[in-house]
């Protein structure tokens, strides 16, 4: 067995060019296969980690999936507003312990600022159930109270006591925001979570308000004059309501571009608002209870099951990714047992001095799918480092672009199957020029016809 | 050396037919016998039948019928992973060229036959495997190439490191398939020197065919195939 291995390691050295090739298909198509398990593990558990322990999401009547991506994820705006009055009589409601008011729609300098009680401090849960936690200062308490998520601290060189002026919805992008309307101070830096929450500023609803009241007074009611909701995000305002501003950036995706302003017509309005229910039991009743409310129209959902609406909804892309990953397996597959075939012809002759020095057919045999083993052995290692290697070094970038952080991980049952199916067909793929070449060395005997 | 238990010539065949599949009779071998330590010369030109007639004797092919009894071994009740062990064993075989592995050094080609098999690789006794190979390189006058790649080396080197590798561990039959048809006259008179030399220090019987007459006198015994096949003759008629 050493020997053959030897035979067959040696053998493929000799052909440095073919091997490489070969060993290259297989890694790129393991490489895809793991890559596509990898992102889409990552991607799971990166959202479905951002946001536990909270039982409802509750906001303007629209879509599940715009309400939760827009008002948790920062992913495109929420669903429109909720009047502050409307949030105060539910939060009373019996079977609700907890509820922490949401109101977004401002940023600064691409990074979402979040208008909040202390209460999401205390009760927002990440990951395995983890509290947020401040790597130094204290939570928000008055309106001038600014708490920062760690990448925004670390981005924008903010330590505690640092002065933040924040721009209000759209002006921000367009860097009016920079005006010294309703200053903030920095109280306290969280830590890193690997969520979105990393990327925004926390202030109190007062501060919102009165950033609002601020911004308005100075641009002299600019704001409640602008033609109002029906503005896209991004955009370019009415050139009198800012006048020497450039024109906003077009950069989708590079940094949050605050959705519509839904502060214009109410001071004081939410964005949405978090529900922790004293029982699951409670949870299913409040939902439709919520959803069913006459006086103002509301959508609640509870963020693992719309979440799971999301995995189903990419259930196909996700197939069809895997499809080509499985083709891409078969086309590098294929592309070794051409290298191997056609390299039968020019090896019949060591096929032949094989057999002169006492070699059986079945050695041949074994030597071929050693070799072809070997190759897609070497493959499978190669797409391995590359996957893991790779999601490392894009790790970063891939957070930066699309707010997903995706952990690296150690290829799960899922992926060591794939695994072991692709290894089997490696050895199943050199049982065929290993046939042939068992075929004709019996036919050859000692003599191959050249 | 004599395999022990089993006496007889160390060839020895019988009313011997062969055929590629269904194909015409390619060899009619009334007879043919072979004693041990004897230096055969087998004469004829090419399609007479002789590389069959080797592959036979080797036991890479099986006889269609008859008898073929080699080192007293019966080849004909042998199985075909018999009859490679056997080989690898008993047989060193020298083909016209292209003898080696082009991935191995001259050094792994000589050792292949003792790696292969156990048996082959006992035969050494108490001598290591190192030793034997340097021996025989001495003996072929190669021992400063053994750890070149053998594609690096000239025909007339290969041939040579083919003749050591069929030569190590005392091997009990020589069988040569031409090995100088691809050398230049000086170069296959060297060799036929070296071979004959290793040959009766290992005490084993050569079995050597050429379509080169001319090569005859130097051996003990001369040969003709086309005069032993009744099928080549038959073809001739």
């Amino acid at each position: 067995m050493n020997l053959l291995l030897a035979l067959a390691w040696r053998s493929l050295r000799n052909r440095p060019v073919t091997s490489i090739l070969t060993v290259a298909a297989v890694a790129l198509s393991i490489t895809l296969l793991l890559g596509v398990e990898q992102a889409r593990r990552g991607m799971r558990d990166s959202f479905t980690g951002t946001i536990r322990g909270t039982d409802l999401v509750v906001g303007a009547r629209g879509g599940t999936l715009q309400l939760l991506l827009g008002s948790v994820f920062g992913i495109g705006s929420p669903t429109g507003s909720v009047p502050y009055a409307t949030y105060e009589q539910w939060a009373k409601h019996p079977a609700i312990r907890w509820t922490v008011p949401l109101a977004i729609g401002d940023s600064h300098r691409g990074f979402r600022v979040i208008g909040t009680t202390p209460a999401l401090f205390e009760f927002w849960r990440y990951r395995s159930a983890g509290r947020l936690e401040l790597a130094e200062g204290t939570v928000i308490a008055t309106d001038h109270d600014v708490v920062l998520g760690s990448e925004v601290a670390a981005k924008l060189g903010y330590a505690l006591n640092s002065a933040v002026t924040v721009g209000h919805g759209l002006n921000a992008v367009a860097g009016l925001g920079d005006h010294e309307t309703h200053p903030f101070t920095v109280v306290g830096i969280l830590r890193q979570t690997f969520t979105p929450l990393d990327r925004a500023l926390f202030v109190t609803l007062d501060g919102i308000e009165a950033m609002h009241q601020a911004g308005a007074s100075e641009m002299g009611g600019a704001v409640g004059a602008m033609p109002g909701a029906d503005v896209p995000p991004g955009a370019e305002p009415p050139p009198t309501a800012m006048p020497g501003a450039p024109s906003p950036p077009a950069m989708p995706g590079a940094a949050y571009v605050p959705p519509v302003n839904i502060f214009q017509d109410e001071p004081r309005a939410l964005s949405a608002f978090l529900v922790g229910t004293k029982t699951r039991f409670e949870t299913l009743r409040l939902q439709r209870e919520i959803n069913q409310f006459k006086t103002e129209p509301l959508t609640a959902v509870i963020p693992g099951v719309t979440l799971a609406e999301l995995w189903r909804t990419l259930g196909a892309v996700e197939g069809g990714l895997r499809l080509v990953g499985a083709l891409t397996i078969i086309v590098g597959l294929i592309g070794m047992l051409v290298a191997l075939y056609s390299s039968l012809e020019a090896r019949r002759r060591e096929m032949a001095v094989l057999r002169a020095v006492g070699a059986r057919p079945g050695m041949i045999v074994s030597l071929l799918v050693l070799e072809s083993g070997l190759l897609t052995l070497l493959g499978c290692a190669l797409g391995v480092a590359l996957t893991l290697g790779g999601f490392a070094v894009a790790q970063s970038a891939i957070e930066a672009r699309t707010g997903v952080h995706i952990a690296v991980q150690v290829p799960g049952p899922l992926e060591w199957m794939y695994i072991g199916v692709v290894l089997t067909a490696g050895v199943l793929v050199g049982l065929v020029p290993a046939w042939r070449a068992y075929r004709s060395s019996l036919a050859d005997g000692l003599s191959p016809r050249l | 050396m004599t395999v022990p238990g089993i006496p007889g010539p160390a060839i020895a065949i019988e009313k011997l037919q062969f055929a590629y599949g269904n194909g015409p009779r390619v060899l009619d071998l009334p007879s043919l016998v072979i004693e041990r330590g004897a230096r055969v010369f087998l004469h004829g030109p090419s399609g007479c039948g002789k590389t069959t007639l080797l592959g036979i004797l080797a036991g890479v092919l099986h006889a269609t019928t008859g008898a073929v009894r080699v080192l007293g071994h019966d080849l004909m009740a042998m199985r075909g992973g018999q009859r490679d062990a056997f080989r690898a064993v008993h047989i060193g075989y020298v083909f016209q060229q292209f003898n080696l592995i082009p991935y191995l050094s001259a050094y792994d080609n000589i050792a292949l036959p003792c790696r292969l098999d156990a048996r082959r690789r006992a035969r050494l006794g108490s001598t290591s495997l190192d030793s034997a190979i340097t021996d025989v390189a001495e003996q072929l006058d190669i021992a400063d190439l053994l750890q070149q790649q053998s594609t690096a080396l000239s025909v007339g080197q290969q041939q040579r490191v083919a003749a050591a590798r069929a030569l190590l561990a005392a091997p009990d039959l020589v069988i040569c398939d031409e090995p100088t048809s691809s050398l230049d006259t000086d170069r296959r008179d060297a060799f036929l020197a070296l071979l004959a030399a290793s040959v009766s220090r290992a005490n084993a019987t050569l079995l050597f065919v050429s379509h080169d007459a001319s090569l005859g006198a130097r051996f003990d015994t001369q040969l003709s195939l086309p005069q032993l096949n009744r099928a080549a003759r038959l073809d001739a008629a």
